[in-house]
């Protein structure tokens, strides 16, 4: 399977990114922003960093770039993507995903292991782990709180679209303490936390973040 | 050449933590009249020709603000 990674000027986690989709049995592939070519790839996922210098807001210049453009243009039509951190606030701006990520509520860059609540076990990213599974990943942003109109917020949770939720503790002050969404089909999903620093045990707090990147590929094989 | 003048500020129900720190600080240094702080962002855009009014708008809407989060207003030239 054929995982797309793509890189803007500013992206930082690209190569932890690939090396999770290799690690999770996938072959990833580089996307480079300025590129009109996905590659025919089978997923795409959109790594953290700091894209464009977070100029604007975050994620605001690289949703407008052309490789982007192709993604949601896919996206639409099914294609099955994972935004993390930057990649998450990119999803946003693209209008791919609802809400916004704005500065945190404490003003702090926050950087620390995150306890999470999956709430959601049927996304395309999701499918290899349970329902209510705890588990635990790092965070770190400075512009990670999700934010919506109070009406908005209560429609996203009315359908079931809060994919992972913060327990044991809000980094960012997110409202209702979300941590990520999908979208209506449940094939593209952005999450603040970052799934691909905890692969292996030597580098990260656990091995949970695996199961993000195994979960595409029954999704893909499925498809 | 006409400057056309963009000011965004994120919409009243999306809390301000920036405007809320710089209200502690004017707090801090006696300026206790001052009872709420909305921090946003000013663009001044130089434009040749004509401003086109329904462009500038889209402009500002679709990539200046970000309309899920951020209210914006246009101030085109006088006259």
């Amino acid at each position: 399977m054929r995982i797309g990674v793509t890189t803007f000027p500013g992206s930082l986690d690209d190569v932890d990114a690939v090396r999770a989709v290799r690690l999770a049995g996938g072959e990833p592939v580089a996307l480079w922003h300025g590129d009109h070519d996905l590659e025919d790839v089978d997923a795409v996922v959109l790594p953290g960093g700091f894209s464009y210098g977070d100029y604007l807001r975050a994620g605001a210049i690289a949703a407008r770039a052309p490789l982007v453009q192709d993604i949601v243009t896919r996206a639409r039509q099914g294609l099955p993507v994972l935004g993390i951190c930057n990649g998450f606030q990119v999803l946003c701006e693209a209008g791919l995903l609802p809400g916004a990520l704005t500065r945190n509520a404490h003003l702090h860059f926050r950087t620390r292991d995150q306890a999470l609540r999956i709430e959601r076990a049927d996304s395309a990213w999701t499918r290899d782990y349970e329902a209510g599974q705890r588990i635990v990943v790092p965070v770190k942003n400075g512009e990670g709180r999700y934010v919506a109109a109070p009406a908005d917020l209560d429609r996203i949770e009315a359908e079931g679209r809060v994919v992972v939720r913060y327990v044991e503790g809000n980094p960012n002050g997110s409202m209702r303490d979300i941590a990520g969404v999908t979208s209506a089909d449940g094939r593209v999903v952005g999450l603040m936390p970052h799934p691909e620093h905890a692969v292996e045990e030597l580098t990260g707090p656990s091995t949970d973040g695996l199961g993000f990147f195994t979960s595409v590929l029954e999704q893909v094989v499925s498809a | 050449m006409p400057r056309v003048v963009v000011d965004v500020v994120l919409k009243p129900e999306i809390s301000d933590p920036q405007g809320q720190a710089v209200l502690g600080a004017l707090g801090r240094l006696g300026h206790d009249s001052v009872r709420g702080v909305r921090q946003g962002k000013h663009f001044v855009l130089d434009v040749e020709g004509t401003p086109d009014e329904a462009e500038l708008t889209q402009i500002a809407e679709t990539l200046l603000a970000n309309p899920v989060i951020e209210d914006v207003e246009l101030h085109l030239p006088k006259g």
